[in-house]
C-alpha cells in the first residue's frame, strides 16, 4: 500500500535528521570554550577535584566515545545528568515541557483566531478602506518578529496599562494543587478557574508576542486563497441560490481556501517554537526555552544536548502532523 | 493593494510601492550617516559615564539636561548618542553578515536546484537538519563556541540563516532549469556551469535581491537579540540591544531608556523589509 | 404577461466600453427562448445579469429586468437575492467547477431548500432522491453520499440539472449546458433537460451558441452581435427565413453534416463590416442623446 511506504520513508528521513542534530550538537558544544566543571566548583578546588568530577560525567574520554555512550543511554532513555543541577536530564526536560507546549499551543490558536479574523474582514469587505488598512496593519506584522512585539507588548501592557503580568508564569504567592505541569490544561479541568486567570493573564502577553507575525502570514495567505476562491464557479452558484456574502465566504469559499494555508502554518508554527527561546527569557518564562538560555550561559553539556534533541523530535513531529493533517483533510487526497 | 483593478490602478500601485522604496531608503541612509559620522554627530561621548546626570528624561520633559536630547541611562549615558553609535554595530552587521549568508546560501541553493542528483540530496538533508534546529538556541550556542566578536556574530548568521536563500533559491532554480530557454541553451551548447550562471542567475536574480533586505533586517534582529542576552560584541561599544536588555530593567523608572533604541530598531528593521517589499514590486515584470 | 421581461438594459466594464446595448427580450411562462451568438457576443452576460451574478468589473448603466413583474435593478440588494433563490436557477457550463470539492452532492442540492426556503431536513433529502431518479442517475443514495469528484462530468452535469429543478423554479438560466460534455452524451443531457423543462413547465433562458440545439429546444430565440438584439422572432420563423443578413450568415455557417462536400462557410466580410456598423451608429445615437 501506498500510505504505508510513504510513512516509512518519512520516517526513515526523520530519523536521520533527528541523528544529524544529534552529531552536529553533539561535537559544536564540545568545542566550547570553558570548563563546566571549572565553572561549577567553588574557586580554590584542585586539579584532582577538577579531574575526579570530569570523569564522573565521562568529559576526559575522547569525543567519539563520549557520542557512543551517550547514543548508547539515550537508546535506554538515559539522556545523561545535568552538570548545573546534578538532575536526570529526561525529568529537568520533561518537567519543562508543557509549559513551552501550552504557551506555543496558546499562540498558535491566537493566530489562528487573528489571522482568520483579519483575512475573512478584509475578504468580506474587500476593495474598500477595510481591505486596505488590513493590509497595511498585515504588512508591518509581517516585517517584525516577535522578539520586537514582545518588547511593544511589556511596554504598553506591562508598564503603560498595566492589565497583564509580564513576568512569570503564575503569581509566585499562590499555592498550586496540580499534579503535572499543564498548569493551564489542570486548572480547567480541576474547575479552578482562579488560578486559571491568573495563568492566562501571565500567558497572555507572550502567547501574543509570538502569535503576531503567524497570524500576519495566516491573514495574508488566507486571504489570497479566499480571494481567488470566491472567483470560482461554485460559489458563484451559491450566490444565485440566494445566500448572501457572509454565508457565501463562510459555506462555500473557506474551507477550500483553507487547505493551502495550512501547510504553510505547519511549517510556521515550527517557527514559533522556536521564537519560545527568546520570548520566555523575556517574560521570564518557566518554559524550556528559558531553561535552554541557562544551559548555554552554564555551559551544562549534558542539557543543551537534551533540550536541542527534544526541540528537533518537536520540530520533526509537528511537520509530520501537519503532513497527515492535510491528507485527511483533503478529500481527494483521502481516495486517492 | 498589488491587483491592478481598474486602468488606473496600475499608476496607484506604482505610487505606493515608490512610496514605501523612498520611506525606507532615506531611514537606511539616515542609519548610513550615523554610521559613518557618528563621532561627529553624537552630541554626547556614548560611553562618557556621569552618575549626577543619571536617568534624565528627554527633552520635552520636565527635569530634563539641555544637550541631552533623549535623557539618559542610569549610568548618565546620552541614550542620543548611544542610538547613533549603536547603529554602526546594526550596519555593519546588517551588510557584511547578509551578504554572506545571502552569497553561501543562494550559492548553495543553485547547485542544488540546478545540477539536481546527489549535490541536491546532500544539501537538501543538510537543510533539513538546519531546520530541525531552534535558530535562537542554535546563534546562543554558537556564539557561545566562537566566543563574543563581531565576527563571531557575522559567522553566527550566516552559519544559522544559510537555509533561507538555500530553500527558495533551489527552487527557483528547479523551476527555471525546466524552462524552455534552458534547454535551449543546452543544444545551443553551453557547458552546465555557463548555463546556471548565464541563463537561471538572472532570472533569479529579483529574488536573491528581495531576500537580502530581509535578511539584513533578521541580521539585525539577531545581533539584538544576542545583545540582549549579553553574548554580542565584546566591547563596551554601545549596541541597541544592549541598550534594550539595560532599558528593561529600569523601565519603570526610566522608560526612555528602553524606548527609543527599540522604537529605532523597530523603524530599522521595517525599513528594511519594506525596501524588500518595494523592491519587489519594482522588479515584478508584470507592474513595468 | 411575460414571466421575464428585460428592457433596454445596458451593461458595460467599469469606466470601459459597453457589453450590453439596449437588450430587450421577454420569456413567457414555460417558454424556452434561446440566447445565441458568437463568443463574446454578450448572451451569458444577460444571463449572469438576470441571476444577480455579473462580475464586480461590470456594472448596469440603464434598463429593467422585470421578474414576475418586479423590477430587479430597483430592488435592495437582500431583497433582490431571495427573490432571485427563490424564484430562478442556474445550470453553470461546466460541470467540473460548478461543485463544490468539499462538499457532499446531497447536501449542495438540499441546501437552498432548507436554508434559504425553509424545508426539513428529511423533506429535501427525499426531494433530493426524487430528482437524481428524474435524471436517471442509478443508486442515488450513493451518489448523494459521494463527493464530486468521484463522479463523471456527465454524472456531475445531471447532477447539477436535478439542482436546478429542486426548488422548483419558475425561470432556469441555462448557460451553455452542452458545451464543456463530451459529444456523445450532450445529446442525452440536451434531451433530459427539455423533457425536465416540458415536465416541471419552467421557463428557460438557454444560452448558446449552437443553432442545432436551438432548433431543437426553444421556441423563440433572440440573436446577439456585440451586445446588441439583431434579431428576436420565433424558432420557426427563423429556420423558415431569417430577416437580419447576420441571421443568415449564421445560418448558413453551421456545419452540415449530412454534407461533407459543402466546406465551411464562414460569416462573409460585408455582413460583418455592416452589423459592426449598425452597433456603431447605435453607440453614436446614443452619445448625441
Amino acid at each position: 500500500m501506498p500510505v504505508l511506504s510513504i510513512l516509512l520513508v518519512r520516517l526513515l528521513t526523520t530519523a536521520i535528521t533527528l541523528a544529524g542534530v544529534a552529531v552536529i550538537v553533539f561535537f559544536v558544544i564540545r568545542v566550547v570554550p570553558g570548563n563546566p566543571i571549572a565553572m561549577m566548583l567553588p574557586p580554590g578546588a584542585t586539579e584532582e577535584d577538577i579531574a575526579r568530577l570530569s570523569a564522573l560525567y565521562g568529559l576526559d574520554k575522547p569525543l567519539v566515545t563520549q557520542f557512543g555512550i551517550w547514543v548508547s543511554g539515550v537508546m535506554q532513555g538515559d539522556f545523561g545528568t545535568s552538570i548545573t543541577t546534578r538532575q536526570p536530564v529526561l525529568d529537568l526536560v520533561l518537567g519543562r515541557l508543557p509549559a513551552t507546549l501550552e504557551l506555543s499551543i496558546m499562540a498558535l490558536v491566537m493566530a489562528m483566531i487573528l489571522g482568520g479574523a483579519a483575512a475573512l474582514t478584509g475578504t468580506r469587505f474587500r476593495g474598500g478602506r477595510t481591505e486596505g488598512a488590513i493590509d497595511v496593519a498585515n504588512g508591518m506584522a509581517l516585517s517584525v518578529p516577535d522578539f520586537l512585539w514582545g518588547l511593544v507588548l511589556i511596554l504598553l501592557f506591562g508598564v503603560l496599562w498595566p492589565v497583564f503580568h509580564i513576568s512569570g508564569r503564575v503569581t509566585p504567592s499562590l499555592d498550586l494543587p496540580f499534579t503535572t505541569n499543564f498548569y493551564l490544561f489542570e486548572s480547567l479541568i480541576r474547575l479552578r478557574f482562579d488560578l486559571w486567570a491568573d495563568i492566562v493573564a501571565h500567558m497572555f502577553m507572550p502567547a501574543l508576542a509570538l502569535a503576531i507575525p503567524l497570524a500576519a502570514i495566516i491573514g495574508q495567505l488566507l486571504k489570497q486563497s479566499l480571494k481567488e476562491t470566491m472567483n470560482l464557479d461554485y460559489v458563484t452558484l451559491a450566490r444565485t441560490k440566494g445566500y448572501g456574502e457572509t454565508r457565501v465566504i463562510l459555506r462555500e469559499a473557506l474551507r477550500n481556501a483553507a487547505l493551502p494555508t495550512l501547510t504553510l502554518v505547519g511549517v510556521q508554527f515550527t517557527f514559533l517554537i522556536g521564537g519560545t527561546v527568546i520570548i520566555e527569557r523575556l517574560f521570564s518564562y518557566e518554559g524550556l526555552g528559558n531553561m535552554a538560555i541557562d544551559a548555554v550561559i552554564n555551559r551544562d553539556l549534558p542539557l543543551i544536548q537534551g533540550i536541542v534533541i527534544l526541540f528537533a523530535v518537536i520540530f520533526t513531529g509537528v511537520n509530520l502532523i501537519v503532513d497527515l493533517l492535510y491528507t485527511v483533510l483533503n478529500p481527494r487526497l483521502r481516495h486517492a | 493593494m498589488h491587483e491592478a483593478r481598474a486602468i488606473d490602478g496600475r499608476s496607484l500601485v506604482r505610487r505606493r510601492a515608490g512610496l514605501r522604496l523612498w520611506l525606507s531608503a532615506g531611514w537606511l541612509g539616515l542609519l548610513c550617516v550615523a554610521t559613518l559620522f557618528a563621532p561627529w554627530i553624537a552630541p554626547k561621548d556614548p560611553l562618557a559615564q556621569d552618575l549626577f546626570l543619571g536617568r534624565l528624561p528627554p527633552f520635552w520633559m520636565a527635569g530634563a539636561e539641555p544637550g541631552y536630547w533623549l535623557g539618559t541611562d542610569s549610568l548618565g549615558r546620552d541614550v542620543l548618542s548611544r542610538i547613533i553609535h549603536g547603529a554602526r554595530v546594526a550596519l555593519a552587521v546588517a551588510l557584511i553578515a547578509g551578504t554572506i549568508t545571502c552569497l553561501v546560501g543562494a550559492t548553495l541553493g543553485l547547485l542544488a536546484g540546478f545540477l539536481r542528483g546527489w549535490v541536491d540530496m546532500v544539501i537538501s538533508r543538510l537543510i533539513d537538519i538546519w531546520m530541525a534546529f531552534p535558530p535562537v538556541l542554535f546563534s546562543i550556542l554558537l556564539i557561545a563556541v566562537l566566543g563574543p566578536g563581531l565576527w563571531s556574530i557575522i559567522i553566527a548568521i550566516v552559519v544559522i540563516d544559510w537555509t533561507r536563500f538555500a530553500r527558495v533559491v533551489r527552487a527557483e532554480a528547479m523551476a527555471q532549469g525546466a524552462m524552455d530557454y534552458v534547454a535551449s541553451a543546452r543544444v545551443a551548447g553551453r557547458g552546465r556551469l555557463g548555463t546556471m550562471m548565464r541563463e537561471i542567475l538572472p532570472n533569479v536574480l529579483p529574488t536573491i535581491v528581495v531576500l537580502l533586505t530581509l535578511e539584513m533586517g533578521i541580521a539585525v534582529i539577531v545581533e539584538a537579540i544576542l545583545s540582549f542576552v549579553n553574548l554580542s560584541i565584546s566591547t563596551d561599544d554601545p549596541t541597541w540591544g544592549g541598550m534594550i536588555s539595560e532599558g528593561r530593567t529600569s523601565v519603570h523608572q526610566a522608560w526612555w531608556v528602553l524606548v527609543f533604541p527599540l522604537v529605532t530598531l523597530f523603524l530599522t528593521v521595517l525599513a528594511f523589509s519594506q525596501l524588500g517589499e518595494g523592491l519587489k514590486d519594482r522588479f515584478d515584470p508584470v507592474l513595468r | 404577461m411575460s414571466f421575464l421581461s428585460i428592457r433596454n438594459l445596458s451593461v458595460r466594464l467599469k469606466k470601459g466600453p459597453p457589453l450590453l446595448r439596449r437588450v430587450s427580450l421577454d420569456v413567457a411562462a414555460g417558454e424556452v427562448r434561446g440566447l445565441v451568438g458568437e463568443s463574446g457576443a454578450g448572451k451569458s452576460m444577460i444571463g449572469k445579469a438576470v441571476l444577480g451574478i455579473l462580475p464586480p468589473s461590470i456594472e448596469v448603466t440603464g434598463g429593467e429586468i422585470l421578474l414576475d413583474g418586479v423590477d430587479l435593478l430597483r430592488l435592495p440588494p437582500a431583497l433582490r437575492r431571495r427573490r432571485i433563490g427563490a424564484l430562478c436557477a442556474l445550470i453553470p457550463q461546466d460541470p467540473l467547477t460548478a461543485l463544490n470539492p468539499s462538499h457532499r452532492i446531497g447536501p449542495q442540492i438540499t441546501d437552498r431548500l432548507v436554508d434559504i426556503l425553509g424545508w426539513t431536513r428529511a423533506d429535501a433529502d427525499r426531494r433530493a432522491r426524487e430528482l437524481l431518479a428524474e435524471v436517471q442517475i442509478p443508486d442515488p443514495e450513493r451518489v448523494l453520499r459521494s463527493y464530486p469528484h468521484e463522479l463523471s462530468g456527465g454524472m456531475r452535469q445531471r447532477i447539477l440539472i436535478a439542482s436546478a429543478f429542486a426548488a422548483e423554479p419558475k425561470l432556469i438560466v441555462a448557460d451553455e449546458p452542452t458545451t464543456a460534455l463530451d459529444v456523445t452524451v450532450q445529446k442525452q443531457i440536451l434531451k433530459l433537460i427539455a423533457g425536465m423543462q416540458a415536465r416541471h413547465g419552467t421557463a428557460l433562458l438557454f444560452v448558446t451558441h449552437d443553432l442545432g440545439v436551438v432548433s431543437k429546444v426553444c421556441q423563440h430565440l433572440s440573436v446577439l452581435y456585440a451586445g446588441m438584439v439583431v434579431e428576436d422572432t420565433s424558432v420557426a420563423d427563423f429556420f423558415a427565413a431569417p430577416r437580419h443578413a447576420y441571421s443568415a450568415a449564421l445560418l448558413a455557417a453551421t456545419p452540415k453534416y449530412t454534407d461533407p462536400s459543402a466546406g465551411l462557410i464562414p460569416v462573409p466580410e460585408a455582413v460583418i463590416a455592416a452589423v459592426q456598423a449598425e452597433v456603431a451608429a447605435f453607440d453614436r445615437s446614443l452619445a448625441d442623446g
